[in-house]
């Protein structure tokens, strides 16, 4: 895997010996099963994660209570190729509804042979997330004044 | 003295820094109290410390005779640092489950 970082984004490139059609098929209908299991708003075990295969679908998750948490949306579905969903996860790990605030992420595949598929990830505008941390530091204070945003992290990895 | 600006994703590429950072992003720790957590020296602890605030990730205040670690509350380098942990995971699972399912298909 390659990793390379800018200010305000995250770049990452893997490759995987599958065709670009199944490279596409498991990231967008398993992404369920491979992301990290700590990421979770729900205050419930998670049953399943929906990727609404089309622009201005969601992503969410439910929980096993039937509780349901839509923390991204399409925009944009262009199988096998690319596929770009937004980050509505605010600085205190809560659903951002102010879609300025949002960050995207981009992921293209590129056939490299029959079986072979390169996937490049970028997690983009991570400094829209910025313009709330303001508030929130200054809210908790000197004291406590991390992330709550990685809080809500650890707390899940812990 | 030369100093070297180490980016975040780098610092934390090491899996005892992931661990502190991991431990920052609870709460502010001490960094006496991080070394009892970990199994490592008080010493690595402290130069892991200063690698993690050198890449921007961190940032320390003396409190009494002690010194305070926290992440840095100000900058996006702590989000992208931890994200950019999030997405290799991710990548790294999402390669098994692709690969995986190919065996068993074939």
């Amino acid at each position: 895997m390659t990793t390379q970082a800018t200010g305000t984004s995250v770049l990452k490139s893997i490759v995987v010996e599958a065709p670009i059609e199944r490279a596409f098929s498991v990231f967008t209908e398993d992404f369920g099963s491979f992301k990290p299991p700590e990421h979770n708003l729900l205050g419930v075990e998670i049953a399943e994660t929906v990727f609404e295969p089309r622009e201005g679908g969601h992503l969410f998750d439910r929980g096993v209570d039937g509780s349901e948490c839509r923390w991204s949306r399409v925009l944009a579905y262009e199988p096998p190729d690319r596929v770009v969903i937004s980050w509505d996860i605010g600085a205190q790990w809560q659903i951002e509804t102010d879609l300025e605030k949002t960050s995207e992420v981009e992921v293209r595949f590129v056939s490299e042979a029959p079986e072979r598929t390169r996937v490049e990830l970028e997690h983009r505008n991570l400094d829209r997330h910025g313009a709330g941390w303001e508030g929130i530091r200054d809210a908790v204070g000197s004291e406590g004044g991390w992330p709550l945003y990685l809080g809500g992290f650890a707390e899940r990895v812990s | 003295m030369k100093t070297y600006r180490v980016e975040g994703w780098t610092a934390l590429g090491d899996p005892t820094r992931r661990a502190i950072f991991e431990r920052l992003a609870e709460h502010p720790w001490a960094v006496g109290d991080l070394a009892g957590e970990l199994p490592v020296s008080r010493p690595a602890v402290s130069q892991h410390l200063k690698v993690l605030k050198d890449a921007g990730l961190v940032v320390d205040r003396r409190a009494g005779n002690r010194r305070i670690y926290q992440l840095d509350p100000d900058g996006v380098g702590a989000l992208r640092a931890y994200l950019d942990q999030f997405w290799s995971r991710a990548l790294a699972a999402y390669k098994a489950t692709v690969e995986q399912r190919i065996e068993e298909d074939s």
